[in-house]
Formats: C-alpha cells, structure tokens, sequence
C-alpha cells in the first residue's frame, strides 16, 4: 500500500491516499471522475436500450423526478445526507490506511440509538436534540471500536471484522426492534415514533441534517490538513513504521480514526433517523454504508469531494424509484451503473487509456547503486 | 503448540460426537449432515483465497465471485433444463471473474483490497438488476451415495451419501494439499507468495504465476458459487452469498492456510451452526432466532481474535509486484 | 585466465525518469576472469548487472553473452546462458529450506512432482565440490548471514552459471568471511568461471580482480589492473576528485554520563532473545561506535534504547531520568535524536513535503502547533533555514521527499534529528547508500554535534565509518557486547576477529566463518 505517484506538493485537497493509486493534478483530479461517470452511464444506456426502452427517455425520467421539482430536490437532499456522512466515515479509515466496509454497520447501529434516545426520553429542544444526535454517534463509533481495538491490539484485519460486524448489526437491530424498543401494540417491528424534540426541521426544500453533513464535511477537509490529529491520521495512513519512529502511537491512531469514522456513520444513521424517517425500522436504510465505499472512492479520499459525489449518488438513488414507476426498467440498474462507476474511478481504465497517464511513473531516482 | 491446541480440540469434539451418536443416533446424524452441509461452500471458497494468497493475493472478492457464480449457475441451469449445463455456467462465470479480478489485482498492480471490494460490488449490481422471480431448476441434484461405504455407522450417512458437490470440495481439499507441498507449482506458487523477488530471480514469472492462479481460484469460487445455488439451496435470491466469502477468509486464517486445515476449520464452523439450530429447535435453550443468525460471524470475530496472532500469513500478500 | 570472450557489452545505457543510470557502458568480461566494478554509490554499477541478469532491460546498446547478440527479458533467459548472479540483498524464501531455495525454479522432477531426495542430494555433492558447509534441510531463515549468502552463491552454481555476478557480497561479512569468500571466488576463476565482482571497498578489489573497471555517475571512467593502480589513484577516478580516505576530527573530551544502561535485553521480530544483558554508557562530547556484523542484535538494540522495541533492563537512564519502558514519544522527549538505518522505511514519509519530514517528530510541540492546530508557517520557515544549513538538493520545501536522492534523504533525516539540539544522538548506518560528497558532509555534521556536546551512539556495518568516527568502539557479536577498544588507532584484524565472535586475547590466525 505504499505506492507512490508522480510527485504533488504537499497535502492539499488533490492528494488522495497512496492506495488509490497514482495522483494527478487538480485538473485530472476533476475530470478523471467525471469521464468515468459518463462512461459509466454509456455502458447503463446500453443495458437500459436492450430492456427496450430508450436510454434517454429513461435518463430524463431518472434526473427529472430528482431534480425537476422542490419535492425531487428534497428527496435528494435527504438521501444524499447519510451518504455524505457514509463516504466521510470511509475517507477518514482510508486516511489511516483502513478499509471500513463497515460503515453499513455502524449507521444502522446508530440508526436504532437515536430512535431509543429519541422516543424513550423527554428534554428541552436543544438538549434532547444533541443528546440523541451523539448517542447515535457513540453507537457508531463503539460498534466501529470494535474493529479497531481488534485491529490495532490484535492485528485482525478491519475488513472482514467490519463485514462481519454489518451482518451481526443487522441481526441485533431486528431484534431490538422486533422485541426491546418495539413500538407497543403494532404488528410490525419497529421503534416507536421519535419526540418532537428529538426530531431535526427541514426549512423550506433544505433539510437541517443535509446543512449538518456539508459543515462536518468542510471540517474534516480542514481537519485533516491542518490539525496536529490530522496529521498523525495521513502519517500513519501513508507511512505506518515513520509515524511509530517519529512518537505517534499507531495503536491510538488507529483506535481513534476507527472510532471517527464509526462516529461519522453514525451520525448518518442518527440524522436519517432523525430528520426523515422519524422512528427505527429495520432494512430502511440498507445500502448506504456500501455506496459509501463508491463514494468515498470517487471523491479519492478527499472530503470535499465527498459533497458531489454523494449528491450524485443521491440523485441516482432518488431517480431510480420514479424511473421503475414510469419505464418499467429496475432500480437496481443503479446498482450496475453506480459499480461501472466505481470500476472506471478506481481501476486505471479511464486513467491510462483515456488521459495517458502511466500508473507506472515513478518519481523515485531509484534503480541506481 | 498451536497444533497441540487444535488436536486437543479436534479429539474432544470426535469423543463428543461418540457419544453424543451412543445417545441419540438420529440426530447426531442429522445434526453432522447439517454441519457438513453448511461447511462445503464455505470449505470451496477458502481454497479460493488459500490459492490467492499463497501467491500473494489478498483476494477480498470471494464473496461478489460467489454470487456472480450462484446467479449464473442457477439461471443456467433454469433456462438450459440441464444441471451440468447450470454448473459449466457458474464455473466458467467463477473463471471469469478470477480473471476480471486477477487483471485489476495482478496486471493492473490496483489495491489488492479495492480490486477486491469492486468486485463484490459489481456482482451486486449485476446479479440484482438481471434478477427475475419465478425461475426453478429443472431437477434437484442428484444424492449419490457410496456402495458399502454408506453403511458404516455415523460415517456412512454424513460423509458418503451425499451430492456430487460435497465429494468434489473434498477431493479439491486433498488435491491442494498435495499440490501445494509436493509439486513444483506448489513450490513454485508459494515462493511467489512469500518472497516474489527472489521467485523472480529463480526465474518464475511472478505476475504470470498470480494471474493464473487468481483466475482458477476464480473457477473454484465458481463450484462453491454453483453448489449454493444448485445443491445448497436449489434457488436463487439476491445478496444470498450472505458473507460467506468473507467467512470463507476467516477460515483459511484458522486453517493457517492450510487446505486440510481450512477443511477442518470450516467444519467445526459448520458443527456450532448444526448444534446450535439443533439446540433451538428442540427448545432446549431458547435463543431468539436473530441470535442464532448472528452466531457464524461472532464466531468468526472471536475466532479471529484469538488466531490472528497466531498464524503467520504469506509474506508477500496483500503487496502488488514491484521490481526494485 | 583464458583468452576465450563470455560477455562483451557496448553502449549500454539505461534511463530512469529523472536520471540516466548508465550512458554507453563498454566491458568485456573472459572466460575464468574476475572483473571487479569499482564506484561509490549511485555509480550505476547495479544497474549495469542487473540488465546483464535480466532483470532490466536496456534502452540503447548491445550485450553479447558467449558471442551471440541477446535481448533478455527477465532472468530466465540470462539463467539458461550461464549467467548466475549473487544479489546484495539475497534473493532467498526464509521458510524454505536450503535445497528448495537452491532448486526453486529449476525443480529435479519426477511429472510434476518434486524429487526432494535427489534435491538434496544434488545440493550436498555441489556445496562438497565447492567447499562449502551447509545444511540442505535446514530452513534458510534458520541460517547466519554468511551461510545464507553460501545459499544464494550454490543457487548460482546448480544452474551450472559461468559467469557469477556478485553484488557487494562483501558487505554483510566480517573481515575474515571476505578474506575465505575471496578465496572461494579465486577458486571459481580457476575452474573456469568469469566472476563480475561489485564492491566499493577498494581493498579487495585491490586484492582479487585482474580487471578494474571504475564506474562513476553512470559511465565506465577507467580500466585498470591492481598492477598498475593504488588506493589513492583509484578512489580518485571513483570520486573525481582526491578524496580524504580518513576523517579529520579533534580529540574528544567527554563530560557527564548521558546515556547510562545496565543489563539490557530485548527480543527480536520472531521472539527470540536478539540482545542479552548489555552495558552501555555514553557520555556528552564523545562517539561510541558500535562495530559488529549486521545481525547480531545491533539493530535490535538500537530500537530498545529509542523505545520502538520492548526491553527489560536494570538500568536505563537518559540524563539520569528513567527510560525503562517509555515510548517513542517520551524518549523523544528525553531530547534524544535518531537517525534510524532503514530511512526510507522509517524515518521519512516519501509522499510528504520535506517540510513535513523535517518536523515528523516535533509537528505537536508548541513551536509547531497551537491547541491541535499546525503553525505551517514556523515549520515552513524551519524547512527553509534547514535545507539552507544542511545543503540539502531539492527545488523547493514542498517537494517530496522520495523525489530527493539517497544523499538529500539522508540529510533530511540528520538535519531534522540535529535540529532539535539532542544531547544524545543514536544514529545507526548514517551513510548507508549514500554519495561520497554527501558522507563527508554527514561525517563532519555528526562530529560537530559531538563537539557541541552532544553524546553519539554511532551504529555502522562499515567498518571503516566506525573506526574513523568513533572516540571509541564497542564490539557487538550474537546480541552482547563483547569488547570494549579505546585509543586512537584500534587494531582492524583484532576488531574483525571480535565481530567474528572470537575472544579478545585469542592468538593469531584463528579463522572463522
């Protein structure tokens, strides 16, 4: 995972993790997601023309119940807020060199938190809204914790304990809500309805969580550039034996980002439960842990662009359901082009074969002795 | 002194299944059937990263190469009318995807891990959107059972009066053990794996060497991803590889990348999930059934915990082949 | 020597982006010839032998191996030609054992099944016929360095190679290791074999070659004989210029105690006990250097006094203050500096600015960050001043560091752990691949420290780095120290035996090895 690319200045907002594979300059930066999007689209067209129907038809449909009205633009917003918070929750682990597929997990765990901490408690607006907005984060970053005191303390790899972790989330969620914080009295399981103290305000088209995700975004982009944390994060993320020389306890590190990015998850599952569904119920918000992944991906680590990238997502997700509705195509076509997506951003295709650039160019004056 | 741990426990589990069969004849027998059954695809798919990553790939994708596989091998099978052309599906679809993966792993040098997590999020994609309801298969596959063998006890029915698929895992077991320690590909393949600078030198092709074993481990991932869908359980839903790739890694780590190891690892997993289920069942503990859902995968955790330490992994897996 | 002509390459040269490691490199090599390329660091020389292994392939020129012109695309093709090569860093699979690392990738089969008993067999009549001892079952991981390097010597060998490149072979062993390996090589050019032998100790070239060819910034700059050469001559054509083959240095006067360490003991990567019950004390003003084989626990050591590995001990203070146990970070704190022997794995990060590797240790004290937030212009303005004083070659601060040369690395670490003013310094390799100008210039920065009163605990496989610098040596063999020499002019054959793990007051001429 040490790879490393043509030279970059420094750490800006273009220097994406090593694992990503080779860096490119703002301008690259921008358009290599972009090409890889549309082509990603193309490839979606074809699928869509050979169901029958005609891609641009099903294109428009898609981006104009997303976008054609301030119902759309709501539903966008609202989906893309814990998708920001998903992909922020995988750009901090990859930050550090982990690969938390777990933020799935994590915002379920989170998700049912916030319901208890809103339902079960009465308080003053304020309080109760902070208290069940970290409650949801603790859940998140504790279950996270998990993987990262395994990781760290006994060397197990983050990638199957998350995974593995999302599957147990899922089976304990269902039966909270099935049995302890089931809502009396109702044949199906779910939590009871959250207080309206607990529950965030949407103003006009623009709900309040959505404002949320976009300040903590702009905070990690800073955080992790500017703080002396941040830059124990990339130290230990880029180079792991020179952050243990130079004094930082990688073990803390990697605790603490774990929890962070447990912590970031939750806060989409808490502000989800909160903002828009008003109360737990199981499998409502499934895939958003693992479009986090092509999100984070998409915007190569970077925070900010994290913002985009999930909107995308999030109109995509959006369109997908009004697109069955009016064309008959399956949502799921999403899925193909949200992966297609991923493949063309993550795997040099786009890269070498479209920009010439050589992911084999090294910077290094090595070879010589 | 880890072996000596894992014998203890191997010959305290064997004593206990004796008695527990002196006991109770039937349902041991049902409960070591349900093992075994519940252990096979999980045996397959850790030969698939045992294979990877005694050549130095992690391979992460053993899960979306399963479903990929599953969905092929069963839809093959509905639309041909023919099981055999169902499995060829799922086995060639598994090859193809070992190589899909082996091209971004080995050739194009990606992260291993990403590679991996991209694979498993485009046979979601793909397996969901081309998903149709209403398919079954053509027949259920066939129970073959071993003349004279079947009819020792205990052993006889568990073990020799099974599906094709189940004697296949078996035999792929035997046939890497023997062909990672006493052939040249084996030797070869695990030089790769530990220290691919000096296979290099020795004049082996390391990329050639990982390239091709990722993509027959894929064509292995294909058998598992075909027994779920054709032997396991004779349909297909979306997502219903349910982790078991990711299960599948934990198991080659116990196994200390072993094969035989792996074998019996996956079927100790397989005995906690049948006594378990038998346990509920019969109502003599009464765990909710989401607890009993959870149990492979806090297994796999605790397991993890308490192994990883313990066992040395290939030395050059999860790295991509630089020459310096 | 015979007149018959196994290698003849012309016009080689090799580009890599950014430099050009070899331009129109002419050599010939014949048949039972010993060749030694001679060059500092960075000279080209194992970038020359790797494109005559394979591993490299050529961008303009020609190698003509036994007469026939040839285009080799990976070593196997090299290896069929008789071309067998001994890598510097040895090219072997730890959990192997000695024969399977020997055979791997030219297996004695039976379909494809491996014949282990044969292997072995194989492997003993061939390290017999050579004279060389080891043990076919053995794992290699198993084996001290100079048997692992037997290995990779009979791993040339059993593919029956006639012309051996050796790449520094002489680096990893003790003085009377070269001198039965030296000998061992004799015996190769007498049965026939050309041995294209790298080095850049001018003694043994001296000693062995019966062709010289200097290498310097890419390009062969002279041929000579041992016959018509010296030391001074050829390490001017290595440089180019007259170097000083010693260090100028005052006569230290050592103050108080800095570091003070009774019974010390660590462990090594595998668990096993890699230092035992050693004694150490530094004072202010003075170098100790620490002479020994690589191995014998001197990184290990290292690691446990700047607190990167556990350690037990009856003692450790810095400054009278107690270090058992303390972290990386404290001991740092304890104003301890420390330039580790493995810099591009551990002392910087290379995606990082070099202002960012010039405070990887000191980004959080209060100079450099206020309340968790980092002041980029103190460290940007620190970056400026230390590239300036350390001469340090790079374009700007924001460089990377991995785009800097091994030299401009290095000073990059020296001059972030001499900028914190450390009252002790553990510096282990300092000059390891690095250029000449750049050692000169490391050297006499390590001195000043001294002379400003820091305490130096200086670590080196070179020989010849410890017994210039130090004010006095300490000798390390299988994890104990096992001699202490003062004085200004230490004897090198006693030191060699020593590292050697033969006793101080043993008589002449006991060979080990």
């Amino acid at each position: 995972m040490s790879s490393d690319g043509p030279a970059q200045t420094d750490l800006g907002f273009t220097d994406p993790n090593p694992t990503l594979g080779p860096k490119y300059g703002p301008v690259k930066a921008i358009a290599i997601p972009i090409v890889s999007v549309l082509l990603a689209f193309a490839v979606g067209g074809i699928l869509i023309y050979f169901q029958g129907v005609n891609p641009f038809t099903a294109y428009r449909v898609l981006f104009e119940s997303a976008l054609g009205d301030s119902d759309g633009l709501l539903r966008v917003m609202q989906k893309s807020t814990p998708l920001i918070f998903t992909g922020l929750a995988v750009v901090v682990g990859l930050r550090v060199g982990l690969f938390n597929i777990g933020a799935q997990g994590q915002l379920t765990v989170a998700a049912i938190g916030a319901a208890w901490a809103g339902y079960h408690f009465d308080l003053p607006t304020v309080v109760h809204l902070t208290f069940a907005l970290g409650f949801g984060m603790l859940c998140g970053a504790a279950w996270a914790s998990i993987a990262g005191v395994l990781r760290a303390y006994r060397n197990v790899s983050e990638v199957i304990t998350t995974i593995m972790l999302n599957s147990i989330a899922i089976a304990l969620v269902d039966y909270l809500a099935s049995r302890t914080f089931k809502e009396p009295d109702q044949p199906i399981s779910r939590t009871p309805l959250i207080s309206d103290s607990a529950a965030l305000a949407t103003f006009g088209v623009i709900p309040s969580g959505f404002v949320i995700a976009l300040i903590v975004s702009l905070f990690f982009g800073w955080f992790l550039i500017r703080t002396t944390e941040g830059f124990r994060f990339n130290t230990v993320g880029l180079n792991p034996n020179a952050a243990r020389y130079a004094g930082i306890s990688v073990k803390r590190t990697i605790v603490l980002a774990m929890a962070v990015s447990g912590a970031l998850a939750g806060m989409g599952g808490a502000v989800e439960t909160m903002g828009v569904v008003g109360r737990f119920e199981p499998a409502f918000n499934a895939g958003l842990g693992f479009d986090g992944i092509t999100i984070a991906l998409l915007a190569r680590a970077n925070p900010i662009a994290t913002i985009p990238a999930a909107i995308l997502v999030g109109i995509l997700r959006t369109g997908a359901n009004s697109l069955q509705f009016e064309t008959g195509i399956e949502p799921e076509v999403v899925d193909v082009i949200l992966a297609l997506t991923l493949l063309f951003v993550a795997a040099p295709i786009v890269s070498r074969y479209i920009f010439r650039i050589n992911a084999k160019r090294k910077s290094k004056s090595k070879g010589r002795s | 002194m880890r072996a000596r741990w894992a014998w203890t426990l191997t010959v305290i589990i064997l004593v206990g299944i004796m008695f527990s069969y002196t006991q109770d004849e039937l349902r041991t027998t049902s409960v070591l059937s349900f093992s075994l059954r519940y252990a096979i695809p999980l045996i397959i798919a850790a030969m698939v990263g045992l294979v990877c990553e005694r050549s130095g790939v992690i391979n992460i994708g053993i899960e979306g190469q399963l479903l990929m596989s599953a969905f092929a091998g069963f839809f093959g099978a509905a639309a041909t009318g023919s099981l055999i052309i169902g499995t060829l599906f799922g086995i060639g679809t598994g090859l193809i995807m070992g190589a899909v993966f082996a091209t971004g792993a080995v050739a194009w040098k990606m992260d291993q891990i990403i590679s991996g997590t991209i694979i498993n999020i485009i046979a979601t994609g793909l397996t969901s959107f081309f998903y149709a309801q209403g398919q079954v298969l053509p027949a259920s596959t066939p129970v073959v059972a071993i003349p004279y063998l079947k009819d020792l006890p205990l052993v006889g029915p568990v073990l020799f009066n099974n599906g094709l698929f189940t004697y296949a895992a078996i035999i792929i077991v035997i046939f890497l053990q023997i062909m990672l320690f006493l052939t040249i590909w084996g030797l070869r393949t695990r030089a790769v794996g530990e220290n691919p600078s000096a296979a290099d030198t020795s004049g082996i092709n390391v990329q050639r060497t990982r390239f091709i074993n990722v993509t027959l481990a894929g064509g292995l991932a294909g058998v598992a991803g075909a027994y779920l869908s054709l032997e396991a359980a004779g349909t297909f839903e979306r997502g219903f590889t349910a982790g078991r790739g990711f299960t599948a890694l934990a198991i080659m780590i116990f196994g200390a990348w072993n094969p035989v190891g792996a074998f019996a690892a996956a079927l100790f997993f397989g005995l906690t999930q049948g006594v378990a289920s038998q346990l509920q069942a019969d109502e003599v503990v009464d765990i909710p059934p989401q607890f009993i859902n959870m149990l492979p995968y806090v297994l796999t955790i605790v397991l993890l915990a308490v192994v990883a330490g313990r066992v040395r992994p290939p030395a050059a897996v999860g790295k991509p082949y630089e020459k310096d | 020597m015979d007149d018959e002509l196994v290698l003849e390459v012309t016009g080689l040269t090799k580009r890599f982006p950014g430099v050009i490691a070899n331009e129109d490199v002419s050599l010939t090599v014949h048949k039972g010839e010993i060749v030694a390329l001679l060059g500092e660091n960075g000279a080209g020389k194992s970038t020359l032998v790797k494109m005559i292994y394979g591993l490299y392939r050529p961008d303009e020129g020609e190698i003509r191996i036994k007469g026939e012109s040839v285009r080799l695309n990976g070593p196997r093709e090299a290896i069929r030609r008789g071309v067998g090569m001994v890598h510097q860093h040895f090219q072997l699979v730890p959990v192997f054992t000695v024969a399977e690392n020997v055979i791997l990738g030219d297996e004695p089969r039976k379909l494809s099944f491996i014949e282990r008993r044969k292997a072995v067999k194989e492997v003993t009549a061939l390290a017999a016929k050579h004279g060389m001892a080891v043990d076919p079952k053995a794992l290699v991981r198993d084996l001290p360095v100079g048997a692992q390097q037997r290995v990779e010597i009979l791993k040339a060998l059993y593919r029956q190679a006639d012309i051996l490149i050796m790449d520094e072979p002489t680096a990893v062993l003790t003085p009377q290791e070269t001198d039965e390996l030296l000998k061992v090589m004799k015996g190769f050019a007498a049965s026939g074999v050309a041995v294209i032998f790298i080095t850049h100790k001018l003694r043994e070239v001296l000693a062995i070659a019966d062709k010289i060819e200097v290498l310097r910034g890419g390009k062969v700059v002279g041929t000579t004989t041992p016959s018509e050469t010296d030391q001074g001559k050829l390490a001017q054509m290595m440089v180019g210029r007259s170097v000083l083959l010693s260090v100028d240095k005052s006569v230290a006067s050592p103050k108080e105690i800095v570091l003070d360490v009774v019974g010390l003991s660590s462990d090594n990567d595998i668990g096993l006990p890699a230092i035992r019950n050693v004694d150490l004390r530094v004072r202010s003003g003075e170098i100790v250097g620490i002479a020994g084989v690589e191995g014998n626990g001197q990184r290990e050591l290292v690691e446990a006094l700047t607190g990167i590995r556990k350690s037990t001990a009856t003692k450790f203070t810095i400054n009278d203050e107690n270090a058992i146990g303390a972290s990386p970070h404290k001991i740092h704190g304890m104003h301890v500096g420390h330039v580790p022997e493995d810099r591009e794995k551990d002392g910087l990060v290379g995606q990082y600015s070099i202002a960012n590797n010039m405070v990887l240790n000191r980004f959080d004290e209060p100079e450099f960050s206020r309340r968790g937030i980092r002041n980029m212009d103190a460290v940007n303005s620190l970056a400026t001043k230390l590239v300036k004083d350390f001469d340090v070659r790079t374009p700007s601060i924001k460089t990377p560091a991995n785009s800097l040369s091994g030299g401009n690395k290095q000073k990059v670490v020296i001059a972030r752990e001499l900028s914190a003013n450390p009252s002790l310094l553990v510096a282990s390799q300092p000059t390891r691949g690095v250029d000449v100008g750049s050692i000169e210039f490391i050297h006499s920065q390590i001195i000043s420290a001294r002379d400003s009163g820091a305490a130096v605990l200086l670590v080196s496989a070179e020989l010849d780095e410890v017994l210039g610098l130090s004010d006095r040596i300490l000798v390390m063999y299988d994890g104990q120290i096992v001699a202490e020499l003062e004085g200004a002019n230490p004897d090198r054959a006693e030191i060699g035996r020593l590292m050697a793990g033969g006793h101080a007051v043993v008589a002449e001429d006991s060979s080990h090895g």
